[in-house]
């Protein structure tokens, strides 16, 4: 192409023709007849005035249009090898042919992130908007208006509601998350294969909610759990009396149980209302124990992705190029976010490990050749190699947040950074002392406990709206009255499941896909405008097989949940009769071993495990689909185990 | 890549031949022109509309969202204040909650199941939004929007179910708004989702049937009685059009026991109902519902139609267009709900109507006088006064619709033998009705020559006994004489409002709203149209042209005062005199206003659809309903408004249709 274009080129330029002429007499016999053709053609355009010049603009033309038609010609014939193409075939087409058919009224609770939002009423920056998704869809407006898109998505500091004058609401219906940008399927997948066996909007419903506020100020604002109430209520009853089959996913599972609580403490269902609407919840990648991907966020608005990033291209993330400060403005919209601290790690230490103890703690990293068998003795390899920090020997995944020694003392430069040459974006790092951070740094390690404190002196604010709303700990004593109050209703760990012996609880997840779990920090290096003082220390690398990698501890899990907060509960928490589950609510766990697509024509993959891709998993989507069709979990084989879920869960000691 | 080869050998050649070149130049000529070859032109021109699009597009973008309001405001000067902005500086906040019902035709329509040639099209919309469907796959797409012709319900494999929330009916297609005006103006003061719902609903169904298969009618009563609930006030209803029957099939739905209704009691509308502000309400239907079953035409087929003959007659393109509506049309149960009701008590007789002296030129300089005016003062010299005879809803030839009822000789048709089927094969793919009737039974019709709302019904059961046999198990078209018969407990009787009573609640207020000012389809002159094959034996005689000022008649079509659909005597009847006070259909005689809204047009394109319109559908952006519904739905009563406004002759009408009340 560039050659031609080089030719063409070289054709048009305008040499006189008198020095035409006198290359002609110089050229050498090798050259000669590339020049000719050069004269002539332009001999040729000056006697010839109606032939068209071939100009520069012409060639761009050309060339795009060239480029259009391969294009649309390869659109063309992709659609037509996609028609042609004979695809697997769904599920649901497969099931529909067995005879499995819709009985049980169907709901799906989507999780953080993957709702929509859109604007009702805004500021005048916002003009032409109404009615428009803000979240989810294109994003088109992040890049036409960022900071009015920022202003807007953000709540208010104080209450954790609307700012004045601001009004942005979840998408309602199917739509709400079906897709979370265009091509990007969350729950269309399982929506299509649902109807495929003959379901419809009258008997399937998304519980779509703003999961930006904390669960109960969802119903404080919009009603949404009475919505909820209501519309379960009316599919019961208008599908012939047939209890509903609740699909959450990732955060919507602890949504459903502060539903659960509610709709028999507080929202009018009375005890047994549970008992005789539900049939099954069936959790998909469930969050019930928190993640340790939101400590991170909440600390300095990065994850793997971003800490990655940053070790790629040092500087592009950096306030001072660009001054777009983008991870500052994250974070102070974020933090506004009462549904975070949802997420943070909820049963502390004797869950999630102490300073030198993980359920963990055997774990083998070792993600190329990993196997699902118990490997007890790779604990040696994983030693050597450790040089910048301090964890040593099997990976204290325990220590959530550890700080490296690289950053060896706070120099006075950056106490004395200047707030106002660094723009308008404040984070609640501004009000906390540099001495505060220093001590932190210098506390080395915090576990899932102490890890509260930390968040409460770097977040103040939110850990004070939202400590209102959420509760992290264990529950010693669940008939003690305290536990009526809603802030305890999302944790499994402080609540009794209702009353409802035949319900059936399943947690299905993805597994096989390295996932965060704790973090090595540092120091930010002091820069005028660094705002957020910690980063994830990148430079931190664990040996060729180590599961550290990048300032990050992986573990087992589905690329956002370790397989401990997803199985825990099902497997041992919730297993038979115990004080969390009194009525003894059959508990399932299916787990979906991750396989990655094997071309790109496969998009997605039908067996991902990942977060949310295990919603285009053609084994859970059969899964859900039997019991909506009336399956029970015995029929669907009970457990499916692949990972050391079990034998994580017998480490772990609490009191059940 | 091959026009790269191309290129690249045309230039090589063209080298080649410029070496001999010294001696021979004209030679090289012709050669040196390949340069542009026809591929190259092709990917030149691509790319300069590729680019020019680009930058258009571009540009457009990047515009502010205010620029066209600026360039109007510059044309025509201030725009004034939405009612939204203006309401909300007076103080007025969310209040009752707010459920909209959408009319027939408005609501998008969505595939859930459909056969091989759907494919891909899972959750798009097949009615409503861009259309793209009819013209990429018409068959089709008509194949999937029709219903079975036995049932009334989904044909075997086929699932087509609303859409649902506010997108089911906010814009029909991009940039034709129905509900988005009035949603966006009640959001200014304070409404979002949880205090409005849309009671999207399968418009194609019978009403009864929309509960049978979706559910839908418990649908808005379980979202209704949530909302009451947590808003501590009753809701406000603003149905439109069709919807204004549904909502009344609702009503006595919610309130009958079990089995057949919603099981509410007896009170559920008292407790749960503040208004309802029908929006050009057909309550008593609409003559346009006749001729759509009759001969799948409006008058704007029949103007089209007149305009280039050709177009729509099937022996040209073969498209068949209008047999194919037809068919599609004749499915869906929901159109035989707007068959005008009442018979001739209520749309006249062969020579009376309540219309009659009605002059559409008249009623704006002087509204008390048109007693002797007529349509046709033409210096007719045997008739005195030649009324428009509204009353003969289908007549054949314009002598028909003028005669005087003595002149006119009718042979009944309604015994006539239907000839055989004369099409059979043919017309396989585009059957209608009409093709069972043979030429005879097509004879007899015509020789009826004029027909009343009475004789329609008759009509409509000889030429489509089909549909009229599924549609009869599900409306009612006529008066009640005794209210209490317990036979007008059954749900056929519900959407009729001259066969129910409203339910008792004497709290709750009914609005009619409705734009006025617009000629309107009331009566129709047909012609008997040449056999052919597969063809529609009437059409519209377009040719029925009155030139007279007041052109009552045009096209064949005899025109009303209305809103472009509905004619004030439906939409407005009800509301001005059999419900007005205590009447045997309003027994608890809850209060009733008529609100009427004097058609404007927009004065410039830049208006768009106008914020005065009073067309059936325009209506929705008219500024001064949607201030009448804001107002209401924050908590104002029907005297707070200022009680009646009336432009047209609503009264008058009213007083000469005889109904005991």
């Amino acid at each position: 192409m560039a050659v031609i274009l080089r030719f063409r080129k070289l054709c048009f330029q305008e040499p006189s023709p008198s020095s035409c002429n006198e290359h002609k007499r110089q050229v050498t016999k090798r050259d000669g007849e590339k020049m000719k053709e050069n004269c002539g053609s332009e001999e040729d355009g000056l006697r010839r005035k109606g032939v068209k010049e071939w100009r520069c603009v012409d060639s761009c033309c050309w060339m795009i249009g060239l480029m259009c038609t391969a294009w649309w010609l390869l659109l063309f014939l992709h659609h037509c090898m996609l028609a042609s193409l004979p695809g697997a075939e769904p599920p649901g087409a497969r099931l529909g042919r067995q005879g499995v058919a819709a009985l049980h009224p169907v709901v799906l609770v989507p999780g953080i992130v993957t709702g929509g939002l859109e604007l009702w009423e805004g500021r005048p920056c916002s003009d032409g908007l109404f009615r428009q998704r803000l979240w989810a869809g294109s994003f088109a407006e992040i890049f036409k208006r960022p900071m009015c898109w920022l202003e807007h998505l953000s709540l208010d500091n104080e209450t954790g509601l609307d700012p004045a004058g601001i009004r942005v609401r979840a998408s309602s219906g199917l739509v709400a998350a079906d897709y979370f940008a265009p091509g990007y399927f969350v729950w269309a997948n399982l929506i299509e294969n649902l109807a495929r066996i003959g379901y419809e909007e009258k008997n399937m419903h998304m519980a779509a909610y703003d999961w930006r506020l904390s669960f109960q100020n969802t119903e404080l604002r919009d009603q949404t759990l009475s919505r909820l109430k209501s519309k379960i209520e009316l599919m019961y009853v208008s599908n012939g009396y047939k209890k509903v089959v609740v699909v959450p996913h990732s955060m919507g599972a602890n949504y459903f149980l502060h539903f659960m609580k509610w709709v028999e403490a507080a929202g009018g269902g009375g005890r047994g209302w549970c008992a005789k609407h539900i049939k099954s919840i069936m959790n998909i990648g469930p969050v019930f124990l928190g993640v340790p991907k939101s400590v991170s966020s909440i600390l300095s608005a990065e994850s793997k992705d971003v800490a990655f990033l940053r070790a790629m291209a040092p500087g592009l993330l950096d306030s001072e190029i660009f001054r777009l400060q983008a991870l500052e403005h994250v974070m102070r919209v974020s933090r506004t976010w009462d549904s975070l601290v949802s997420l943070l790690p909820k049963g502390g230490e004797a869950v999630w490990g102490n300073l030198d103890w993980s359920p963990e703690e055997d774990h083998v990293c070792d993600w190329g050749t990993r196997k699902y068998q118990p490997q007890l003795k790779a604990k040696g390899n994983e030693t050597d190699g450790r040089h910048s920090f301090q964890v040593q020997e099997p990976a204290k995944f325990g220590r959530i947040v550890s700080f490296s020694k690289t950053v060896s003392s706070p120099d006075a430069t950056t106490s004395s950074k200047s707030n106002a040459s660094c723009g308008k974006v404040k984070t609640e790092y501004d009000e906390v002392s540099q001495e505060t951070i220093w001590k932190i740094s210098e506390e080395r390690a915090y576990s899932a406990d102490t890890l509260l404190d930390l968040l409460r002196s770097v977040a103040p604010k939110m850990m004070k709206r939202a400590e209102a709303h959420f509760s992290h700990g264990i529950a010693d004593n669940l008939s003690d009255p305290k536990y009526n109050h809603y802030k305890y209703w999302s944790n499994p760990l402080e609540t009794e499941l209702p009353e409802a012996p035949d319900m059936e609880i399943y947690s299905l997840y993805g597994v096989g896909i390295p996932t965060e779990r704790s973090y090595v920090y540092k120091l930010s290096p002091p820069g005028k405008c660094r705002s957020i003082p910690l980063q994830i220390d990148s430079s931190a690398d664990g040996s060729q097989n180590g599961c550290l990698k990048g300032g990050v501890y992986f573990v087992d899990g589905d690329e956002s949940v370790p397989v401990l907060s997803a199985g825990f509960m099902c497997a041992k928490g919730w297993k038979g009769k115990t004080r969390f589950n009194p009525s003894g609510s059959a508990t399932y766990i299916r787990e979906y071993k991750h396989i990655a697509p094997a071309n790109l024509l496969h998009g997605r993959g039908l067996e991902s495990g990942a977060h949310v891709d295990i919603m285009g998993n053609v084994a859970l989507i059969e899964d859900v689909l039997r019991v909506a069709a009336g399956a029970s979990g015995v029929e669907l084989g009970g457990d499916r185990i692949y990972s050391d879920i079990m034998k994580l869960s017998e480490k772990i000691k609490i009191h059940l | 890549m091959p026009s790269l080869r191309r290129r690249r050998a045309a230039a090589e050649e063209s080298a080649r031949a410029s070496d001999p070149d010294e001696k021979r130049p004209e030679l090289r000529k012709p050669k040196k022109q390949r340069k542009w070859s026809c591929l190259d032109n092709c990917c030149w021109f691509i790319g300069c509309v590729c680019v020019v699009w680009w930058a258009l597009l571009f540009s457009y973008n990047m515009m502010p969202s205010s620029f066209p309001q600026y360039v109007t405001e510059a044309i025509t000067g201030p725009m004034p204040d939405p009612p939204g902005v203006k309401l909300k500086k007076e103080g007025l906040q969310a209040k009752h909650p707010v459920v909209f019902v959408p009319g027939i035709v408005t609501g998008g329509l969505e595939l859930w199941e459909g056969h091989s040639c759907a494919e891909g099209l899972f959750r798009k919309r097949l009615w409503g939004g861009t259309f793209g469907e009819v013209y990429k796959r018409p068959l089709c797409w008509v194949e999937h929007m029709s219903l079975d012709n036995e049932t009334g319900l989904d044909p075997p494999g086929v699932r087509v179910r609303p859409v649902t929330g506010l997108v089911a009916a906010d814009y029909f297609a991009p940039g034709y708004f129905v509900w988005a005006v009035l949603i966006a103006n009640l959001a200014r003061i304070g409404y979002e989702e949880k205090a409005m719902y849309m009671a999207a609903y399968d418009w194609r169904l019978s009403f009864q049937n929309t509960e049978v298969r979706d559910g839908a009618l418990s649908r808005i009563k379980s979202n209704i009685e949530l909302m009451v609930a947590t808003s501590g006030h009753r809701a406000v209803i603003i149905p439109h059009s069709m919807g204004v029957l549904y909502f009344l099939h609702f009503m006595k739905w919610v309130e009958a026991p079990a089995p057949m209704g919603g099981g509410g009691g007896p009170d559920w509308c008292a407790k749960h109902i503040k208004a309802v502000m029908n929006i050009g309400g057909p309550l008593l239907g609409v003559p346009k519902a006749v001729s759509g079953l009759f001969s799948a035409e409006g008058r704007d087929i029949a103007v089209a139609r007149a305009i280039a003959p050709g177009v729509l007659d099937k022996d040209l393109f073969r498209i068949q267009t209008l047999q194919h509506i037809m068919r599609m049309t004749r499915t869906w149960d929901s159109t035989m709900s707007m068959i005008p009701k009442g018979g001739e008590t209520i749309w006249g007789g062969l020579d009376w109507s309540p219309e009659q002296g009605y002059a559409a030129s008249k009623r704006k300089h002087n509204t008390s006088e048109p007693e002797n005016s007529t349509c046709t003062e033409d210096g007719n010299v045997k008739q005195k006064l030649k009324y428009a005879h509204y009353g003969r809803i289908i007549s054949f030839g314009k002598d028909v619709a003028e005669a005087h009822s003595s002149e006119i000789q009718r042979i009944d048709f309604r015994d006539a033998v239907k000839g055989n089927n004369f099409a059979n094969n043919t017309c396989r793919d585009v059957w209608t009705e009409y093709h069972d009737m043979g030429i005879s039974g097509i004879t007899a019709v015509a020789e009826y020559k004029a027909y009343t709302a009475g004789d329609l019904l008759d009509l409509l059961n000889y030429i489509a006994p089909k549909m009229m046999e599924r549609g009869s198990a599900h409306f009612s078209y006529g008066i009640a004489d005794n209210l209490d018969d317990p036979k007008y407990s059954h749900y056929k009787y519900w959407s009729n409002p001259l066969e129910t009573r409203l339910p008792n609640a004497p709290d709750m207020e009914i609005f009619s709203m409705y734009g006025i000012g617009i000629p309107t389809e009331r009566a129709y002159v047909y012609k008997q149209v040449p056999a052919a094959d597969c063809y529609i034996p009437f059409q519209i005689d377009t040719s029925a042209v009155e030139e007279n000022v007041d052109r009552c008649i045009k096209d064949g079509v005899f025109t009303v005062d209305g809103d472009e659909t509905v004619p004030v005597l439906s939409a407005g009847y009800m509301s001005a005199k059999a419900w007005r006070g205590k009447t045997r259909f309003n027994p608890s005689g809850m209060k009733t206003y008529v609100r009427e809204c004097d058609h404007a047009p927009p004065s410039t394109l830049l208006e768009g659809r106008g914020t005065q319109s009073g067309a059936h559908v325009d209506i929705m952006g008219n500024f001064a309903l949607i201030e009448d519904v804001m107002r209401v739905a924050a908590g104002a009563t029907g005297e707070e408004l200022g009680g009646d406004r009336v432009y047209s002759d609503i009264f008058k009408w009213s007083e000469r249709i005889e109904l005991p009340l």
